[in-house]
């Protein structure tokens, strides 16, 4: 079966734009990919829109009305914040069917200020803080905290990440923040769920971003150059688990999806140039460290400790600046991350270069839950 | 009305707290007849090996051990903090979340595996739209 390229992509600068709706946002994000790719959007055939928050408003048709109404298909789809990859993985699914030469995939969310997860129940009376905390830096923090008992795990290292991550978005105009914050910064920040801090905790903004993926003939008709080869593409959802009623386990489903992407893309771990993985809570990016097989069982905490995931080490962790720092619009993150990967591959990412990458990741975790992974190869 | 909810019991704070009409409150599972897994809450089919129609009723133990837990310093508006949210793994199987009291919200002052028991009572006095009481659980350290 033949392979599918990435031609065009690219996203918005994160930020907050109170005075721009979503289908502006999403539709910045389109135009810009398919320049990217030397495209018109009359040359598309189907569009798929990752949007969570307005789910149900069709999302993927108001952005049609402002960059060309041309009657194509359009799937809007919602799978938490794994949305935006579900989106990309959909549009992929086309092609690979033999549906379709040339498609087009958007992630875009307009986000509030604030805590994420409700404060529970639809009847009777509020959960939160009488049966524990179903915020997302409470759920979280009991993952990571899991990591500490199995591994002994510290603080410190969970703050560590927060440390490289913003690190790197200072050379990512894109992000949201372009702020070091060292050590001392993190761990003294306001603590919202222990181990959590607020520097740990992603940033709520909003963003878009897009990528027009294109069948083996018509990328080789339209050039190859620039292009990313995906080698995998991988959704998973959350197998049973004993405890996962009461701590939605993140872990068993990505395991199972990197499992498969390794094997899909015929590639191991150890190929794996860079990554951009879902660093929800700094605790979350440790885990993944593992989940993903860039090392064994119980050695995430040494590769934080000797910087082997930071820009210049083995295996360079979210170089975008990741959720943390460049920010988590839900629906986009999931393209936003294979654009950050791309970029790389392309060697068009600036001072935050990844040297002589040729093969990435891309991972996210919608809870509840999905995971979706990607695995991309440069081309020429 | 209010009056009326005030002299009634209290509710169940979630349908798998039991409150008999003689005898304690405790906390019921649903174990599968094929696998063994238990669920909280009722269901008819089980998740884990896709039995159906195999679900019975357990009265979960009131004892356990802390599997995982996180100290909250910041909720929604009007949720007292500090708290600590805790996992805990019950005897004989079973795992609830749920607030850990009497202990420090202090991470030196908690161990992973310490053991604790349920224990029930007021619902921190929040009361629904029509004036009832609820009876929660919660967690406290046992020697």
């Amino acid at each position: 079966m033949s392979d599918v390229y990435i031609l065009g992509t690219d996203m918005i600068k994160f930020g907050r734009f109170p005075d721009k709706n979503v289908a502006d946002l999403g539709a910045e994000a389109a135009l810009l990919a398919l320049d990217d790719a030397g495209v018109s959007i009359q040359d598309i055939e189907a569009l798929w829109c990752g949007n969570l928050m307005e789910a149900g408003a069709m999302v993927g048709q108001r952005i049609l009305q402002q960059i060309g109404q041309t009657g194509i298909p359009v799937v809007n789809c919602a799978n938490a914040c794994a949305t935006g990859a579900t989106a990309f993985r959909d549009a992929w699914l086309s092609i690979k069917a033999g549906v379709y030469d040339l498609v087009l995939a958007v992630g875009v969310e307009q986000m509030g200020k604030g805590l994420l997860g409700g404060p529970g129940g639809r009847s009777g009376i509020p959960k939160e803080g009488l049966l524990g905390s179903g915020t997302m830096p409470a759920v979280f923090a009991e993952a990571g905290m899991e990591h500490a008992r199995k591994y002994g795990t510290t603080f410190a290292q969970f703050a560590k990440v927060s440390v490289k991550n913003h690190h790197h978005s200072t050379m990512n105009p894109k992000a949201m923040y372009q702020l070091e914050t060292p050590l001392e910064m993190v761990m003294n920040a306001e603590m919202i769920s222990y181990p959590n801090t607020k520097l740990m905790c992603s940033v709520n903004v909003d963003g878009a971003a897009a990528a027009v993926l294109a069948s083996e003939k018509k990328a080789k008709e339209l050039g190859l150059k620039r292009a990313v080869r995906v080698r995998a593409s991988v959704l998973t959802s959350d197998p049973f688990t004993e405890r996962d009623l009461v701590m939605p386990d993140v872990n068993t489903c990505t395991r199972n999806a990197a499992k498969k992407a390794y094997e899909m893309a015929g590639v191991g771990p150890e190929d794996v140039n860079l990554v951009e993985l879902h660093d929800c809570f700094a605790t979350a990016e440790i885990l993944h460290y593992e989940n993903l097989g860039l090392c064994k069982d119980g050695e995430a905490g040494r590769m934080i400790d000797e910087g082997e995931v930071a820009l210049g080490g083995r295996v360079p962790v979210n170089c975008s600046g990741g959720l943390l720092s460049k920010g988590h619009p839900l629906g986009a993150t999931g393209i936003a991350n294979i654009y950050e990967v791309s970029t790389h591959l392309r060697g068009e990412a600036g001072k935050r270069q990844v040297e002589g990458a040729r093969i990435g990741l891309t991972h996210v975790i919608g809870l509840g839950s999905a995971c979706a992974i990607h695995v991309l190869e440069k081309v020429s | 009305m209010p009056e009326q909810a005030a002299q009634a019991g209290p509710l169940p704070v979630v349908d798998f707290l039991k409150i008999p009409e003689k005898g304690d409150p405790y906390l019921e599972g649903h174990k599968c007849k094929s696998c063994g897994a238990i669920f909280l809450g009722k269901r008819t089919n089980c998740s884990k090996c896709s039995a159906r129609d195999k679900m019975e009723a357990v009265k979960l133990s009131n004892k356990g051990s802390l599997y995982s837990y996180c100290i909250v310093h910041r909720s929604f508006p009007g949720i007292a903090v500090p708290y600590v949210s805790a996992i805990v793994d019950l005897e004989g199987g079973g795992t609830v979340k749920g607030n850990l009291v009497d202990v420090e919200p202090d991470p030196a002052k908690i161990a992973f595996g310490m053991p604790v028991e349920v224990v029930y009572g007021d619902a921190l006095g929040r009361k629904d739209r029509e004036g009832h009481s609820y009876l929660s659980y919660f967690f406290k350290p046992r020697s």
